[in-house]
Parts: structure tokens; C-alpha cells; sequence
């Protein structure tokens, strides 16, 4: 066991691991924060986006020792003082989600996508997704959520 | 996942002793590759040396007619880069997804040389060189087999450098499932001539194929492609493409490569 | 929509629950843990068909961390019962299908690649994990059953029981009249089809927790399913003999079912009686490679199928011959799927007069096949409009004419078909004329030429689909063989100051019942829906529930919501009566006010309420206090939604590669509660459609590997492989439930994937492609092209 320190959601946050530990188990078992899910073992649906120092990536397929010292952003740290980030509210008014299982993944790297590119054509959206699957929507709503939050997040 | 130590090494000797002193050791880039395979069991290292620590692996730089891209640089830096030629910037925009370009690296690509793998066909294609640890590697010299270079047991590879090409563009037909390259082809022309490099296809792994390049030789155009062939022998066969529709799409992305060098 | 309320019926109201899923808070099986649990880890089979000749544990049961380990032996010597089917078919003659067990943990012999051998449990999941490395089976192996028509030559079966692997052969309607009519056809239109493999792929793999209380001999199973009083009712009384007023079952936030989540499984069971057996909770949670060889495949159908017309394009007859795969056990509602969620849409939307259809369902060593989004529906649809397409390009009629002429007449409702169903209500030609024009159909010419201009073919395919759904009137689904009732149940607690919560039977897992019921009930008592609670998934809390599928969910549950809203009313209106002194007959109740004729007398819903609750003022000698009632609806008919799907695709000639490029649908989903949410379900379902037409397909080789086990190989419909859709309803209102709603859960998936495939037989007409499999991956639609030439 090592013990890895980060700032998770703002917070500092210091716990035991074993070296093998994702990421992801860290964030759902260790910290309890289960709006990361785990949708597949080949690193592929995109369920366990997270930011990491301001980058997308998959927590799924990151050990929780490389990301000493990070800071991470979950689904939960999105909101700030109760205020839903544009992309979550972006969600809600355009039903962009149904189960809600890939949300969490699915906003962060949308959030990414428009952070690094605010002007974005619908084809930019849908290949900037292509990460992230989603059973349910068949996309056309979660690809109207991310124009609209886009167009919110440039002010 | 299996048991396995981690070191995180802050300088290459540091990660090469690591390496060779551990009884099963592997270094860890981007983990793209690594982690999903010791989660599914294929691989299982005794440890795990991570790179991430290394500063100066990461970075490009170009000097004199050519670029050199550090082994630790990921994906979504030299999709973004204006310093790299254009056609390796849009291959490395179009490996994985969003978040395998935030980690994954040029090097843990080169090294790992998934026979569906796009770095593989930039190197042969643009003819650059591998430099490691111990020494500087052709790309011809490199990619000796499936999953299978040139490498020593532990040596690390540092950067890979790219001479600047006359022309060059890459185009990727995508397993649909994957998206990995069913087949992709890179195709450059430069002080070096003609060399087509073929990725996805073959069963030993990416190739150039010869036939191609001396068509192309003789005249640079998709239309000098017009007849041409290629034999599905020693293609790869799978669920999404048989070897005679590799074959075929060798062929045709090969010629949209060559009308996309303009 | 009643006047200051703008969240009744027919409102876009946004989501109440999605305030949990949006900010992290949503409640998954995956997220609950119980004190002290353990965990579980399944081995299964790395073959497809072998004996099992004994299974050695030693080892394992010494590893670190290890509780237990159990094998099918143990399971049997505790006398523990196998997964029961749901549905019990016959031959032709009458027999009864071929049902062999079903054990919890391989008995004798392994079936399919994931076949559950030993179960370990241990401290953490990687330690049953690795436990489970250390257990030796010995398995001699066995010819393999993959190809369902090699399957039924014999030779080699999956189960004694079945010696030339057919579970039944089942047939409706007249062979020899339907034969005859197709003998004096001036046109006989054939196609063979092959109904692609499906594997599920519900983003949020399943995971069960059983969770034993020695104290008081409770159970409580949290699990991913859709619908959790079936799987208390299936595993308690067939498999675990637990009583109900023992065993809980708990289904939370469900990350997406599409049928796979319906069914009662091995794991489940499992977790349950282990968990009594350690006395600990014990959690297994699927991996993804684990999911795509133990859900519930869906569809794999080989059907050959021929339409009769006379010499003016009117259908005569149509008849099919279809082998439906079972794998290599029966599923919960397996032998249902094919046979009376399919036959009986054969005729589809056309008054087709005679029809026969013979489905010979077959065992083979793959993973059982039940329910998928649709099933059995869009294997119908499939067959139907690929004839009705093929026919018109033979015949030299337009796809639009052919159609028309065809269709059931709106004056002709309610309608007998020849097998079966009677529909009760339904306008094809309206949803066909707003698919033609908001697809611009007229403008099609214009942008093939575009097409071409660019190396492209383009094609436009149709698709006029009818579906059953709502299930079902029991006595109808006893007499064809389901054993269990499919009413729905619903409860509503009015509390003392007003606001509402409703129990439902029903179960969301992505569907947004907790916003559309609240909409019934918004629309009934003339409250905000922010008054109003949706209860589901728990059978402590819920009187009891046949759950969600087959897209009966508002049709069903919907109306016994409503029918308890009714109780609700009735006994209100008592209440004013007593309190405001006037004949019940004079009492009106709109808004949310009940007010007496020809008096300005009036009482708010919530002051009724509280004299209910506090009956100071109450007629107690006839009513009881309190204002709560239950409400069961049996529906009298299945509901038939329908509707067209046009579909426009660019092939790129050179490599094969597909792409939609403009989907316009037309529904008839009957009344339309929320229309952003028919929206979304419609949505959805046309991605699972196109999904199937041309990326999905479930490939094993002939040893019975699976070659799609995992999203390296198994192709899922990604945001950049698909259009935005141009969606819109045209109701006609279900004659026979209270609100008129029929469904919209499946009509997406059900009605689009001929349209897709329409659409590339269109595209490479000119070249002389008649046909084309699904999936219509590049490399098949490449062949196609190249077989032509
Ligand atoms: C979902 C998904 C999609 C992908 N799609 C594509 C695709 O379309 N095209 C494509 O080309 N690739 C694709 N990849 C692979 C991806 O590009 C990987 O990043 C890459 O193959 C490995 O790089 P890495 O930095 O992640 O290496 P790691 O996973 O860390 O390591 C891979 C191997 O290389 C060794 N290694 C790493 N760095 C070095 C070094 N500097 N010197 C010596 N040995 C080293 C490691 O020991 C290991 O054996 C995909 C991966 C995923 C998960
Ligand atoms: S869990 Fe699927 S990509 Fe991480
Ligand atoms: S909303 Fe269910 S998977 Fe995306």
C-alpha cells in the first residue's frame, strides 16, 4: 500500500492504495463517489471520464499512483454552490440523458470538447464524442445539449 | 489487476536500472495500451516503471529539416502541434478517442507495434528514426514482427525523429468496432522517394509495399493506381475484412492518400 | 392540458429525476454496499459444449481471502431449483416444448461459452478472482452446436432432452389454404433472411447483492432488472423456495435494460442463497467481457418468406418458415419472442388475408436468446417490408403505391388480422403522409443527383411498421401459454396536506416514468408534478408490479395509475359530499376543485385531503378515514402503435461504406403524455435500429467462440455513426385504455432497420443488388456490389 495524495473536487484528499488500484476503483470505493461508473474493461465506452488537470481522460485505464499529485474533477464537482455547470443544465433542458449511466462520462468529455474548442460544428461534436457510448439516446439530443451549453460557456 | 510494484522514475537511467533490475519489468507510458491488458490478464508484469516523471521525454522539437517528438508525448500533442508535418498531425488526431490522445504516447505506440497500431506507418512512411537509451533505430529496422521491434529487453526508446517530407498524407479505413486501422496508409515522398507504408493489413505487421511505391515512383498520382493490385497472400483476415477486401482497400486508400498529398 | 397547469398531459415537462443523474447522485446497484459483504466471482466455461466430469475446489477454497466456493453440486444436494421459463409452447400437434433444466451453477455438462461453473466468494474481488484461477475442471469435450440448420439434422445435442435440438415447432394459420392461394398467384415475391444476432449492451452491466438476515430469516436481493415482483416471484418460488413475505427485492436506478434486464438470472439466485449459506452479503458486479456472454442475446432468426399478390399489387397471402435460436438454454421469456411476439404481426399493416408462419425454435451452444428492444416485432417488420420493397421493385409499382393500396383502411378499425390480433385503432396513411413529407421525399431525385455528382449512390428505403404491445389481457396470455398474469398494479397515498405519491409495478431505467406519471396524475388532480412522487423498484414498498417491457409500462401501468386516480376521485367526492352538504351526483371536480352544480360551494383537492385524515367532519359510519387506493388494470387488448420510417443513405461504392444520412420517422404512439420524452424513446430506438442495420452483429465461430466479445469486435453505434433524426407523432387514440396511449419504447428499433436496408438496395439498384445482410457493414455492402457485377 502507498498512500497518494491528490485535490479531488477541490478538496485535498490523502488515502492508503494498493499499487494497482485504478483510478476509477479509487474514486467509486476509496472516496465514495459513485457518479464515475465503470461500464467496460476494454477502455472504451467512456462511463469513467474524469478530468485530470484539465484533461479528459479515462479513469478506468489510469492507476490512481499516476495521478499523485493531480487535480481531478468528477460529475460531482461540476456543480459549484449548488449552481449546475451549463453543460449539466444543458442536459436537463435538452434530455440528453435517459438511464443516466454514461452522463457522467459523457458531460466531462463534452466539457473538455468545448473548453479546447468553443466553436464547434455538429460533426466536431459528434466525432469529439466518439469515446463515450450511450445505449439509450441515440445521441441527437446529447449532441443539442453540448451546442447549447457550448453557446453558454463562450458568454 | 494483477499484483505488481510501482516506481515512478524521475530520470532514464533511473527507469532503465528499474527495469532491469526487476524480474519481469515493463515501463509505463500513456497505459493505453498496458493497463487494459494486465486488467484482462494478457499481460502481467512483476513492475511497472512509469515515464511520467521524466520531463525531457515529452516535447517536440524541430531542427534542421526534421522534427523530433519525444517517446512520452501523447497523441493530442501532435495532433495539435504546427511544428510536426500536417499528415502526422492529422494520423495522431485520428488515433482512439479523445481521451486515449490525452495519454497515449508516441513511444508506448511505437514500442507496443500493434500491427493496427497508426504511429507505426507515420515512421516507416516518413523513414524516421528511433532513438533509445543505447541507440538510434531506421524504422526499417524496427518493426521486426506482431507486437515484435527491434527492442532490447529494457531499453527505453526516447524520442523519435521524423525528417520533413516534400509530401505526405495518411489515410485510415477504421475497423468499425476498434477503430483501430483496418488498414491505413501512409503515403510520403521526399529526398528519400516514394515509400508507401501499410498498417492493419499485414500478418507480420506494418510493411511497404514495394509495388506500390514504384508505380507511384514513376508517376505520383492516384491515377498511376488506376490497374493496379495488390495479392491478399499474407494479408490478415478477421470478422470485419477478409483479405481480398484488405486488399482492395489497400489499394484505394493508397490513392486517396496520394490525391490528399495534393 | 387543464388551465394553469403546465405539467398535465401532453407537456414537455423536463425531467424530475434527472437532477440525481446529472450531478453524480444516482443510485445504481454498483453503488450500494452492504456492511460486511463479500464478493463474488463467477467461473465460467471457456468452451462451448463439453461434459462436466468434476470440478476440483481444494485449492481455491485455501487462497487468500476466500469464504466459499460452490459448485452445480452443491446447488443440487441443497436441492436449489433451476431458472424456470416463463412461457410454455407446444408442437403443432399439441405436445409440450422441450424444457430442460436450467441449473443455477453447470450440472453435468457446460452449454455455451459463459456458462457458470463454481461461484467463489472472497474478501475482495480480486481475491475471488484469483481464487477462481486455482480450480481445476475437468471437462471432456463436445461436438459443438453453432448453425441452427445443422443443428436440427441431429447428430449432436445440446440436451438429451432434445435429441435433434428442436424445442418446438410451432405453426399458425392454414398451411394448405394459405399454399393454394400462393399456387393461384400472378405474383410470388420470396426473400431469405437472416435476423442478426443482437448482443444487448445496456451501458450499465448487471449486478446483484443478496443480503441475508439471520435475525429474521429475511432476504434482500438489490439487482439490475426490470422488473424486481417477477424476479422475487420467479427465484422465490421456483428456485430458492423463499416465501415473499420473506424476500425482498430491490431494483434502483437501472443504467438501461432494452430487455436484457427482464429476465431472472443465474447470479442472482446465486448471491441470494450463498448469502444465507456465509451469512454475509454477497456482491457480484459484471464485467463487460462477462456481460456479452451472459445477457440475454436477441433476435437470430433464419427465415425463408414469400408474399402472394394478384396482377394489381394486392397482397394474397404471405407465409415464412423461420428457425429461431434459443441458445443453449430457455431464457425467461424465450420461446414467447419469436412465436407470439411475431407470428402474429405478419400481417403487419396490410390486410393481407391468409398467412401461415411456422417457427421451429433450436438449441444450440450459444447464450440463451430472449428479449431485445422490439423483440420479435422487428424480425416481423423485417420480413414484411423487405417482401412489400422487393415486390414493388418486381412488379414495377412505387414503394408509396404499393403501400397504399395495401394498407388497412382507417374506416376499417377495429381490425381483424389473420393471426390473432385484432388492432384496435390506427391511420396508416397519416403517419406515411408526414414521414413523406417531412423527409422531403419530393426532393429526393435533386439529392441523389448531388450524390452522385460526388461518387456516392444514394437510396431512399421505406418502412410502414405496426407493433403489439402493452402486454397483455392475462386471460389472452394464460391461454398462449405465459405462466404469470400481465396486468399492472398501482398505488397512490394522497397525504394529508395534498401532495401525492404513486407506487407503481412499473420500473424506469431510463424511460422517465417518474415525470410522465406524475404528469397522469398532474392531469387528474390538477396538481404541479412537483407535488407528486414516483415510487418504483422495491417490493417492500410497491404492492406488487409485472414491471417494465414490451413498452406497457404508461399503457399498463399508466392505467392502473389511472384507474386509482378514479378510487381516489370517488371517495373524495364522498367526502364533499358529506362536508359541503350536496348530492354526489351534483359534484364536479375540475382543476383540482371539487365544486356543487349551481352553487358557488367549493372545496380544494388538498382540503379534502386533510379531512380524510383528520375526520372531525366525516361520514366515518360509511367511509373510512385516510385517502389511499390500489388499483390493478388487466388490459382487454394488446396497443398497436405504428407508423413510417424513410431512410436515406449514401454508399460509397468504392469501399462499401454506409452512411444514413437523413431518417425521418412518423409514430403513432397513441396520446402523447410527454412529447420530449416519446421524442428521446423514439431517438433511441431508431440508434438500436440503425445499430442493427449496420453495425451489430453477434459472431460466433464454429467451436462456438464468441468473435464479438467486447467492443473491440462487437461494433456499437457511436454519436459520429449517426444522423440527427426528423421525428414526429400523428396519434390515433387506444380505443380500449383510459388514456389512449399505446408506446413508443420500441417502435424506433422495431420500425427502422427495413427503412436502413430499403435504403441500400435502393442505393445499389442501379448496379444490380437485390439484397444485402445486416449489419450492412462495409465489407458486406463491398461484396454485394462486387457480386453483382
Ligand atoms: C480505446 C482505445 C483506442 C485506441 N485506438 C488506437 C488507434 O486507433 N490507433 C492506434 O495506433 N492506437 C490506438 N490505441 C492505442 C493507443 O494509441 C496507445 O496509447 C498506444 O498503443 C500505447 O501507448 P501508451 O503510451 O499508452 O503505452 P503503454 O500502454 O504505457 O505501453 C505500451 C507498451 O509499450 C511499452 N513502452 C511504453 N513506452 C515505452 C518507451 N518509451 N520505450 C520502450 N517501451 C515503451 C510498454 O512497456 C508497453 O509494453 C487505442 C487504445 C485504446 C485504449
Ligand atoms: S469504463 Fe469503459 S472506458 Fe473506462
Ligand atoms: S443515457 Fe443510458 S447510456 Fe446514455
Amino acid at each position: 500500500m502507498t498512500t497518494v495524495s491528490m485535490t479531488v473536487n477541490g478538496k485535498a484528499v490523502s488515502a492508503e492504495a494498493a499499487p494497482d488500484t485504478l483510478l476509477s476503483d479509487f474514486i467509486r470505493e476509496s472516496l465514495a463517489l459513485t457518479g464515475t461508473h465503470v461500464g467496460c474493461d476494454t477502455s472504451q465506452c467512456g462511463a469513467c471520464v474524469v478530468m485530470v488537470d484539465g484533461s479528459s481522460i479515462k479513469s478506468c485505464s489510469i492507476l490512481v499512483v499516476q495521478a499523485e499529485g493531480a487535480k481531478v474533477t468528477t460529475i460531482e464537482g461540476l456543480a459549484s454552490d449548488g449552481e449546475l455547470h451549463p453543460m449539466q443544465k444543458a442536459f436537463h433542458e435538452n434530455h440528453a440523458l435517459q438511464c443516466g449511466f454514461c452522463t457522467p462520462g459523457m458531460m466531462i468529455s463534452a466539457i473538455d470538447l468545448v473548453n479546447k474548442n468553443p466553436d464547434l460544428s455538429e460533426a466536431d461534436i459528434r466525432h469529439g464524442l466518439e469515446g463515450n457510448i450511450c445505449r439509450c439516446t441515440g445521441y441527437h439530443n446529447i449532441v443539442k445539449a453540448v451546442q447549447a451549453a457550448a453557446a453558454e460557456m463562450k458568454g | 489487476m494483477s499484483n505488481f510494484q510501482y516506481m515512478r522514475a524521475s530520470a532514464l537511467d533511473e527507469a532503465a536500472a528499474k527495469v532491469k533490475g526487476a524480474e519481469d519489468g515493463a515501463v509505463l507510458a500513456g497505459g493505453m495500451t498496458l493497463l487494459p491488458s494486465i486488467k484482462l490478464g494478457l499481460s502481467s508484469p512483476s513492475d511497472l516503471v512509469d515515464l511520467g516523471g521524466i520531463g525531457d521525454l515529452a516535447g517536440i522539437t524541430s531542427a534542421g529539416g526534421s522534427v523530433t517528438i519525444g517517446a512520452m508525448t501523447c497523441h493530442a500533442d501532435v495532433a495539435n502541434s504546427g511544428d510536426v508535418p500536417p499528415a502526422l498531425a492529422a494520423m495522431a488526431s485520428g488515433i482512439g478517442d479523445r481521451q486515449v490522445r490525452n495519454r497515449g504516447t508516441i513511444g508506448g505506440s511505437i514500442a507496443n507495434n500493434d500491427p493496427a497500431a497508426d504511429y507505426p506507418a507515420a515512421c516507416l512512411a516518413l523513414g524516421a528514426t528511433i532513438n533509445t537509451d543505447q541507440r538510434s533505430i531506421a524504422a526499417d529496422d524496427f518493426f521486426t514482427g506482431l507486437f515484435e521491434t527491434a527492442l532490447n529487453d529494457g531499453e527505453i526508446i526516447t524520442s523519435v525523429s521524423f525528417p520533413t517530407p516534400d509530401k505526405a498524407a495518411y489515410q485510415k479505413f477504421t475497423s468499425p468496432a476498434s477503430r483501430f486501422a483496418l488498414v491505413g496508409v501512409f503515403v510520403a515522398a521526399g529526398s528519400d522517394g516514394v515509400r508507401v507504408a501499410v498498417t492493419g493489413c499485414g500478418q507480420g505487421g506494418v510493411y511497404r509495399d514495394a509495388d506500390l511505391e514504384s508505380a507511384l515512383a514513376a508517376s505520383f498520382s492516384a491515377d498511376a493506381l488506376a490497374d493496379k493490385s495488390v495479392s491478399s497472400d499474407n494479408l490478415l483476415s478477421d470478422i470485419h475484412a477478409a483479405a481480398d477486401y484488405r486488399a482492395h482497400l489497400i489499394v484505394e486508400m493508397t490513392k486517396r492518400a496520394v490525391a490528399a498529398c495534393g | 392540458m387543464p388551465d394553469g397547469n403546465a405539467t398535465g398531459i401532453g407537456a414537455s415537462v423536463p425531467r424530475k429525476e434527472d437532477r440525481r443523474f446529472i450531478t453524480g447522485k444516482g443510485n445504481y446497484t454498483d453503488d450500494i454496499n452492504r456492511p460486511n459483504q463479500t464478493y463474488a466471482y463467477f467461473l465460467r466455461s471457456d468452451i462451448a459444449h463439453a461434459t462436466l466430469n468434476g470440478v476440483d475446489t481444494s485449492a481455491a477454497e485455501k487462497a487468500g481471502g476466500v469464504v466459499a466456493v460452490f459448485t452445480g453440486a452443491d446447488l443440487a444436494a441443497a436441492e436449489v431449483g433451476g431458472v424456470p421459463c416463463g412461457w410454455a409452447l407446444t408442437f403443432q400437434n399439441g405436445d409440450p416444448m422441450k424444457e430442460p433444466g436450467h441449473p443455477i451453477l453447470a450440472q453435468g455438462k457446460v452449454r455455451h461459452v459463459g456458462d457458470p461453473i463454481a461461484v467463489v466468494i472472497a474478501e475482495s474481488r480480486k481475491q475471488a478472482k484469483a481464487a477462481a484461477a486455482e480450480i481445476k475442471v475437468n471437462l471432456s469435450d463436445l461436438p459443438v452446436v453453432v448453425d441452427m440448420t445443422k443443428a436440427i439434422e441431429g447428430g449432436q445435442s445440446v440436451h438429451d432432452e432434445a435429441e435433434d435440438n428442436i424445442c418446438f415447432d410451432w405453426a399458425i394459420g392454414d398451411k394448405a389454404e394459405v399454399d393454394a392461394v400462393f399456387e393461384g398467384a400472378d405474383h410470388v415475391t420470396s426473400i431469405d433472411i437472416v435476423n442478426n444476432r443482437l448482443i444487448p449492451n445496456s451501458m450499465e452491466p448487471r449486478v446483484a447483492i443478496g443480503d441475508f438476515e439471520d435475525s429474521t430469516g429475511d432476504y434482500t436481493l438489490y439487482t439490475t432488472t426490470q422488473n424486481p415482483h417477477v424476479i422475487r416471484l420467479l427465484m422465490g418460488a421456483f428456485v430458492l423456495k423463499i416465501p415473499e413475505h420473506k424476500l425482498r427485492v430491490v431494483s434502483p436506478d437501472v443504467g438501461g435494460g432494452f430487455g436484457s434486464k427482464i429476465f431472472h438470472y443465474a447470479e442472482e439466485a446465486m448471491v441470494t442463497w450463498a448469502s444465507a449459506q456465509i451469512n454475509r452479503p454477497v456482491k457480484w458486479t459484471s464485467d463487460r467481457s462477462e456481460a456479452f456472454m451472459s445477457d440475454a442475446h436477441g433476435r437470430d432468426h433464419v427465415t425463408k418468406a414469400s408474399l402472394a399478390l394478384d396482377k394489381d399489387g394486392k397482397f394474397i397471402g404471405l407465409k415464412e418458415e423461420t428457425l429461431a435460436n434459443m441458445g443453449g438454454y430457455l431464457s425467461t421469456f424465450g420461446p414467447a419472442i419469436p412465436t407470439y411476439m411475431h407470428s402474429v404481426l405478419m400481417a403487419g399493416v396490410y390486410t393481407t388475408p391468409v398467412i401461415y408462419s411456422n417457427i421451429i425454435a433450436v438449441f444450440t451452444n450459444t447464450v440463451p436468446v430472449d428479449a431485445y428492444r422490439g423483440a420479435g416485432r422487428p424480425e416481423a417488420t423485417y420480413i414484411i417490408e423487405r417482401l412489400v420493397d422487393r415486390a414493388a421493385r418486381e412488379m414495377g409499382i412505387s414503394q408509396v403505391e404499393l403501400r397504399r393500396k395495401n394498407f388497412i383502411p382507417e374506416d376499417a378499425f377495429p381490425y381483424q388480422t389473420p393471426v390473432a390480433l385484432a388492432y384496435d385503432s390506427g391511420n396508416y396513411n397519416a403517419t406515411l403522409d408526414t414521414a413523406l413529407k417531412n423527409g422531403d421525399v419530393d426532393g429526393f431525385d435533386a439529392r441523389k443527383a448531388e450524390s452522385a455528382k460526388n461518387g456516392r449512390l444514394r437510396g431512399i428505403g421505406y418502412s410502414t411498421y405496426v407493433e403489439a404491445c402493452g402486454a397483455a389481457p392475462s386471460a389472452v396470455a394464460g391461454a398462449l401459454g405465459a405462466r404469470a398474469g400481465l396486468y399492472e398494479c398501482a398505488n397512490v397515498r394522497v397525504h394529508p396536506t395534498g401532495s401525492v405519491t404513486v407506487f407503481t409495478g412499473s420500473h424506469s431505467h431510463g424511460q422517465g416514468h417518474e415525470t410522465a406519471f406524475a404528469q397522469l396524475v398532474s392531469e387528474k388532480l390538477g396538481m404541479h408534478t412537483e407535488n407528486i412522487e414516483i415510487v418504483h423498484g422495491d417490493t417492500e414498498k410497491i404492492p406488487f408490479g409485472m414491471g417494465t417491457f414490451g413498452s406497457r409500462s404508461l399503457a399498463v401501468g399508466g392505467s392502473a395509475i389511472d384507474k386509482a386516480l378514479d378510487k381516489i376521485i370517488d371517495k373524495s367526492r364522498k367526502i364533499v359530499s358529506h362536508i359541503l352538504e350536496a348530492g354526489e351526483g351534483d359534484i364536479k371536480f375540475a382543476d383540482g376543485n371539487f365544486t356543487v352544480a349551481g352553487t358557488d360551494k367549493t372545496m380544494a383537492f388538498g382540503e379534502v385531503a386533510l379531512a380524510a385524515y383528520v375526520p372531525h367532519n366525516y361520514p366515518l359510519e360509511e367511509l373510512e378515514p385516510g385517502l389511499e387506493e390500489t388499483a390493478f388494470y388487466d388490459p382487454t387488448n394488446f396497443t398497436y402503435p405504428a407508423g413510417c420510417h424513410v431512410c436515406e443513405v449514401e454508399v460509397d461504392p468504392t469501399t462499401g461504406v454506409t452512411e444514413v444520412v437523413k431518417f425521418t420517422a412518423a409514430d403513432d404512439p397513441g396520446t402523447v403524455v410527454n412529447p420530449m420524452i416519446v421524442e428521446g424513446q423514439v431517438h433511441g430506438g431508431i440508434a438500436q435500429g440503425i445499430g442493427q442495420a449496420l453495425l451489430e452483429g453477434c459472431s460466433y465461430d464454429d467451436n462456438g467462440q464468441l468473435l464479438t466479445g467486447s467492443y473491440m469486435d462487437y461494433t456499437m453505434p457511436r454519436a459520429d455513426n449517426l444522423p440527427n433524426y426528423v421525428v414526429s407523432t400523428e396519434s390515433t387514440a387506444c380505443t380500449h385504455n383510459p388514456l389512449g396511449v399505446k408506446g413508443c419504447g420500441e417502435v424506433g428499433a422495431i420500425g427502422s432497420p427495413p427503412a436502413v436496408i430499403n435504403a441500400i438496395v435502393d442505393a445499389l439498384s442501379d448496379l444490380g443488388v437485390t439484397d444485402v445482410a445486416m449489419p450492412a457493414t462495409p465489407q458486406t455492402v463491398w461484396r454485394a456490389i462486387q457480386a453483382a457485377k
